[in-house]
Formats: C-alpha cells, structure tokens, sequence
C-alpha cells in the first residue's frame, strides 16, 4: 500500500554498479528463499543481525526509507490535537475485544452467515491453506490475485497454493516486487523497503515478462509498467484472496485500507473473494472503526486518510463478488491470548509505525528477524505465536533470541497508535525464557553470573566489599584509564569500544572519607584508613 | 531539604564522579545529603535480562534501604540515573507482585513516589534551572532513552544546562536516537549495538564539543567507550558535573575520555 514509492531512497547506486543493472532471468535477486515457515527461518538474530548489517546498501536504503516515513508520520500525527485520547481509545478497544473475543467472533460468524457469506475457522496453517486451495479448485481457478496481507504472508499461502498448481499474483506493487524478485518481504507495509529503484527496475525487467524494454528508474515509469502488467490479470482472475485490517462483529462487515486501489480491484472483479483474517483483528462495533480509521493510516504511511477503504458485508447480488469465505485463523493466537502480559500484542493494527522508529530495525532490516512480522511488533509477536514449538523457550530456537533484540530505548511504545507497551512485554518473554531454562541442568555463564550478581547487589556490605576489589584494578586501562582487551562475554563490548577502568575510590569510600552522616554506619569508615 | 542519595550501583563502583557531583551540588544549594550505606542496587540489570527471582533480593534491600523516605524521614530519593529511576517507577513493585511480595510492592511504590531523577529534583521539587553554575565550554547534550521516554523529563535538563554561565551548548543531531547500550544488548547483540554506537559518535564528533553530557552514566560508559577506543578526545561528564561546577570550584576537564583526577578534597591532602 501507500504512495507506492514511499520513501525510496534516489541515487543510491555506486557509480561501479551501472553494469549490474542489466538482470538476467536467472539472476539471485532474492536474498532470502521462501522459508518452510515464515515464522521461523534463518540463523539467530545475533547472527542473522551481523550479516545484514554488512550490507551497506540495505543500511542506506532502509535509513533514508525509514527517516522519510518517520518525518511524515510524525508531521501528520503532530496536528491531531486528541492523539493521545485516540490511542487510549483504540488502546482500550482492543482491551475490550480480548476480554470478550469468543462471544464477538460468534456474533461475527453469525452476521456474516446472515449476509451470505461463509465461515471458516482454522486452526492453523496447514488447515487455513487447504480451506483456500479447495475453494479455488472448485471454482476451477489455477490463478488467484491477492491483496496485500500479512495473515497470508504468515501461513505461507502463497507457496501452499502453489503446491497445488493454484499460481497467487501478489497485486500490491510492493509485495509483486518481492514476488517476482523471489524475495521475503522485510517490512510489515512497504515489504520491498530494502529495495532502492535500480534494483526493483532491474528485478522487473528480468521477471515481469511484459517489461518494456526501455524501461527507466523513474518511480512513475515502474508503477506504470507494474500497472499494466497487473490489469490484465484483474480482469482474468474469477478468485481473489484477501486478508483484512478490521472485522466488525455487530455487522459482519470486513475491511481493507489501501493506497494503490489493486486492493479494490480484488475486492470487486472476481466472482468468488476469499478473505483470511487473524481472529484478532476484531472491532465489536462500526462505530469503533471511526477510532481505527484515523490511528491507522497516519500512522502507517503518514497520509491524513488513506485512499482506498473498502467496507463490504457478505455478498450484495449483482455488486461484486458472489459469493464470499472469510477464513478465521488462530496459528497460535490463542496462546498468545493466554498470556496475561504478552496478549497485548494481538491488540496491533499492523501499521508499522513500530518499525520506522525503531534504530535496531533501522540498521539490521526486516530480514534478521526471521519471521514475516520483524521489527518491535515481530519480537514479540513471533515468539509468542510459535510458543507452542518452543519460540520463547526453545534452547536452540532462534525465535527465543527475538525478546532481546531491542535495547528497550522505548521509541516503539511511543509511536505505537494502540499504546501496546513493548518494552514491558520484551522483558516479560525474557522472563519466561529464563524461567523456563531453570529446569534445565546445562551450565549458562549469564545465569551463574546474574545469580551471583543478585547475592552481591542485595547486600550494601557485600557490594561495598566488591566495589573495594573493583578498585583493585584501576591501574588496568593504564594513563587514558580505558581498557581496551576483554575476555568474553565482554569481548563484545570491547570489539567496538573501550570500557574505563575502575577508579581508585568508589564513591561509598569517598563519601566515608568525607561524611559523617548520621545515618552511616559505623564499618564504612574503615575504607578511609583502606586507601592510605 | 534532606536528601537521600541513591548513588547507583555503576556510578558507586566505577563513576564516582557522577554521585559526587550531585553530593557537591545539592549542598552547594543549601540541602542535606544523606547516603544510605546499605544501598547496593535497584535490580534493573536483573529485571531487564528477565531474571526477576534474582532481582526480588535486590529490589527488597534498595526498597528496605530506602524505606525511610516514605515515612518523612528525608524529603526525597535522588538517583543520578534516568534508567535507574525509570526501573525504579516502572519496574520495582511489579517484579514484587509477581513474586506475591504484595507487602513490599506497596512499599517500593511509596518509595518510588519520592524518588527523582536528578533533572526532576532540580526542576520539578526544588524549582530551579539556573543552579549557579559556570562551566566555560562546548558541551552537547545526549538525552537518553529512558529519561526521554520513561520518564518524560522532556527539555529539563536542557533548560538546566542553558542556565550555566558561560557554557557553549550545541545541539547534538538525532539526540533521541538510541546509542545502542541496552544493558546485556551490547554483549549478546554486539555488532548491531556496535553499528548504533558508530553512528552516535560520528554526531557527536560532529558538534566539535570537547564535552558529551548525560543523566545517565550507563549510556556515557558506552558512548564513552566508543569515543576513548575511536581516539577522539571527548570527555563524557555526567549532568551533575557539570551542574556542580562553579567558578570558585570548577569541574576540571579530565584528560581522556574516562580518565578523572582521582582524589579531591581531603583524601587528596591525605595521601
Ligand atoms: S505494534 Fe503498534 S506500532 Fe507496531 S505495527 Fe502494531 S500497531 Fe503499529
């Protein structure tokens, strides 16, 4: 969605690159391969984190891409003089539906029954891709055109399809990019962010097909050529997939929010629409939209409205399609939803905000998360969604190492338009990782280290004691009164950076010196005597 | 007023510096200064690696330790440390109540409700923002995330530093942004820290400022540990030395990034 070429950056080409812009076919344009599960792919984010972080031109690009969205977003929301009555209210919304979810997805079902549609309910992903496989097949469809949607994303609908010779058109020209470049999507709204426009002209020019040839960068050109390439398929399609931004329960009114208006097209040409939707993504009331409606899109795309909203219950004879599935997928939703802290982060509206403003996202990308949710939202989303196969505790599961990728600088808490406090719920899943790994017997430095810390931290004499030892190495960084050389784990540290040395006094023994308080205590006073 | 000092644990240990200057400034303005000696910690690093059974022992003796204070005993809790007094106000009583020590949770809330950041005590308790100072030097300032954010100190401690005499404050470009410390994240998250560090030094580097100021001496360890290792010659000075400075008593400028003159005052004369 949004203004298509939002925020990519212009020149980012090194002047030595004008040869590789010519793309052949075969040519690796897709950094990452379509994940068996694209909520758990790849190393570690530590690991995964240094490889991206060795792109360059991912960093540019995603530092000019997100600095734009930043500004634009933080302009339009700066205007609203109810902002933050609005996030409360949205915030307390979704409290609400969570409080109540089993009773409104009935009343859901039941209005969307009454308005012709169909339900489904999925407990999974397996089950949610074999709901929308059979009904394409028995609408004889082997193309299907899809509106963007991250519920798709998540159960690899796109790759299970395809299995079943059904081929999906991504019709968001973004999310086409990452198609035809055979890519993973690294960002929750604009999937192709790590893409400047020489590459995207390149990765059209060798896979659209229908391309021309003289095809230039020029932002207008390449959504004019995606254009028509995608109308033609439009208007040949019988089936479409959605996913939706809101259901209302008291309607059984669905809605999508869009910039490009290929979402409209899918919603309104092919004969059959199938919708697949998180059970989260509720609103009880269609009143409740008003709050949702203004959040989202300054939120996401910095636009005061956005272009398309499209509203549409069950099916309406002769407007549109005839007949209509909404598909309701759990995938783990309902762990989440156990989880007294960690269920706030079913409340987000998927409006990246998150993400634009978060400096780890900024330097490592979408990618290194792992999981088709990355950024703020994607630590603690994916986790908690995988929770069941061992995503918060698994010893060896690369999403248990999500909670601590953040510094907890808070940037996400502030922007976010539902006021979902991710730092809290980070520290939580870090808590339930450590909590879940007591039972374990293997020897863990930062468990020995914390629990020895904690005997030493709790005590004013036991720490006076260590402070004591500390300064016991203050000649160590030599004159500058740095140390440079670490063993591990603070070898990291001092990769990068130099740690001071300890000094030859801590302050409690200054203050020994200095002071006679009433409240101090009689032992301290020796420290003075100590440092002579 | 009598102020309860929290010195910090990081501060205690290896900046003594900071919990100095605040110690100089507040009776400089007239207030007592009490340093509680059973004070250690306030279980931060613990709660925000996940260990919060490790972190009960140590928020109950910062809690106990500071328990006076709710009863009127001292007027206020100064924590030289936007983090610290972050955990303090957002942390404490949940990590009790989790643990069911709902008794000690109430407790860490009536203490935490006295407890202030240095800038809050400055500004919000105590009314003032020109504090007296003189400290003839470029300095730029680095808000840190959980003053900015948890706290919401906003411009306070701007204000305070644009009342220092003489002082030549520049402003440090994408100030907001994280320097990339997180505690544990610069160890297990080394190289993305790493890559956040770069980009703050290279805006401080930028502002030609032979000083950095912070509230929070954590994330000055790790600026500071990237300015030191980059060879700049950028000395990191908490907020408070800067504060304390005066023309009678100036804060000197140490030499290096993290070198200090060691001893002051009587310990000095001592030796
Ligand atoms: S967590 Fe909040 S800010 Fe992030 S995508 Fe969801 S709604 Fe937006």
């Amino acid at each position: 969605m949004s203004r298509t070429f939002l925020g990519l950056p212009r020149t980012l080409r090194r002047p030595d690159d004008a040869d590789a812009r010519h793309g052949t076919p075969d040519e690796p344009f897709g950094p990452v391969p379509h994940p068996q599960e694209p909520l758990r792919w790849g190393d570690d984010f530590p690991a995964a984190a240094k490889q991206t972080l060795k792109n360059d031109q991912l960093r540019r690009n995603l530092g000019h891409a997100t600095q734009v969205i930043r500004t634009k977003r933080a302009a339009v929301v700066g205007e609203v003089p109810d902002w933050e009555a609005l996030r409360d209210t949205g915030s307390a919304v979704k409290q609400q539906v969570m409080a109540q979810l089993p009773d409104l997805l009935q009343q859901l079902e039941e209005n969307v029954v009454a308005r012709g549609g169909v339900v489904h309910w999925a407990r999974d992903a397996a089950e949610a891709n074999r709901i929308v496989a059979d009904i394409a097949k028995v609408k004889g469809a082997d193309e299907v055109v899809k509106v963007k949607s991250m519920a798709t994303q998540e159960i690899g609908l796109n790759e299970a399809l395809a299995d079943e010779g059904i081929a999906a058109i991504e019709t968001d020209l973004a999310e086409l990019i990452v198609q035809l470049a055979d890519d993973m999507p690294s960002h929750i709204l604009v999937p192709a962010i790590h893409r400047n426009r020489s590459e995207i002209r390149d990765i059209f020019l060798a896979r659209m097909g229908d391309a021309p040839p003289d095809l230039s960068d020029v932002p207008r050109e390449l959504a004019m050529a995606a254009r028509a390439h995608l109308r033609r398929k439009f208007l040949s399609a019988k089936v479409a997939v959605s996913g939706a931004n809101f259901a209302v329960a008291d309607t059984g009114t669905l809605a999508v929010v869009e910039s490009e208006g290929n979402g409209r097209m899918c919603l309104t040409l092919p004969e059959t629409l199938v919708t697949v939707m998180g059970i989260e993504k509720l609103v009880p009331t269609f009143d409740d939209l008003e709050v949702f409606l203004q959040l989202l899109p300054r939120s996401s795309t910095g636009e005061r409205m956005n272009p398309y909203t499209s509203l549409w219950t069950g099916v309406t004879p002769g407007d549109g399609p005839q007949e209509f599935h909404l598909v309701l997928l759990d995938n783990g939703r309902t762990d989440v939803l156990a989880d007294e802290v960690g269920r706030a982060a079913l409340h987000c509206i998927r409006c990246s905000a998150c993400l634009n403003v978060c400096p780890v996202y900024e330097r490592v990308g979408g990618h290194a998360y792992g999981s088709v949710y990355p950024g703020p939202i994607g630590a603690i989303l994916t986790p908690q969604l995988t929770a069941s196969t061992g995503g918060v505790s698994g010893h060896h599961d690369p999403n248990a190492s999500l909670p601590y990728a953040s510094t907890l600088c808070g940037a996400c808490y502030e922007v976010c338009p539902v006021k979902i406090d991710i730092p809290s719920i980070l520290v939580d899943l870090r808590a339930r990782e450590v909590d879940a790994d007591r039972s374990s017997r293997g020897v863990d430095p930062w468990k020995t280290a914390m629990k020895a810390a904690s005997w030493v931290m709790a005590d004013g004499d036991r720490f006076a004691l260590a402070g004591r030892a500390a300064t016991l190495g203050s000649g160590l960084g030599g004159r500058d009164h740095a140390i440079s050389v670490a063993p591990p784990p603070a070898s990291g540290w001092t990769r990068s950076r130099d740690l001071p040395a300890p000094p030859r006094q801590t302050f409690r023994q200054w203050w020994a010196a200095e002071h006679t308080a009433p409240v101090e205590q009689a032992g301290t006073v020796e420290t003075e005597g100590d440092d002579r | 007023m009598r102020i309860a000092l929290a010195a910090t644990c990081l501060a205690d240990t290896l900046f003594p510096g900071a919990p100095r200057a605040t110690v100089r400034l507040l009776e400089r303005l007239g207030h007592e200064v009490v340093f509680p000696t059973d004070q250690a910690c306030c279980g931060q690093m613990h709660v925000n690696t996940g260990y919060y059974r490790e972190a009960v022992p140590v928020i109950r003796n910062h809690v106990e330790t500071f328990a006076p204070v709710a009863d009127g005993e001292w007027d206020a809790v100064v924590m030289p440390s936007g983090s610290c007094t972050g955990s303090v106000r957002h942390q404490q009583a949940m990590v009790c109540r989790r643990a069911g020590l709902d008794d000690l949770a109430a407790t860490a809330e009536a203490v935490s409700a006295k407890t202030y950041e240095l800038s809050e005590l400055l500004v919000d308790v105590l009314g003032l923002t020109d504090v007296g100072a003189w400290f003839p030097h470029r300095v730029t300032y680095h808000p840190t995330c959980h003053s900015l954010r948890m706290l919401h100190v906003g411009d306070k401690p701007l204000r305070l530093l644009r009342a220092v005499e003489s002082i030549d404050l520049v402003e440090l470009p994408a100030a907001d942004s994280c320097c990339g410390f997180g505690g544990t994240f610069a160890l297990k998250n080394a190289d993305t820290s790493a890559a956040m560090l770069e980009d703050k030094t290279a805006n401080v580097r930028g502002t030609g400022a032979p000083v950095l100021t912070a509230g929070d001496m954590s994330c000055l360890m790790h600026i500071g540990g990237g300015l030191s290792r980059q060879g700049t010659g950028v000395r990191t000075l908490h907020l408070a030395e800067v504060l304390a400075s005066t023309r009678e008593e100036p804060t000197p400028l140490p030499e290096t990034t993290f070198s200090r003159p060691e001893r002051p005052a009587r310990t000095e004369a001592t030796r």
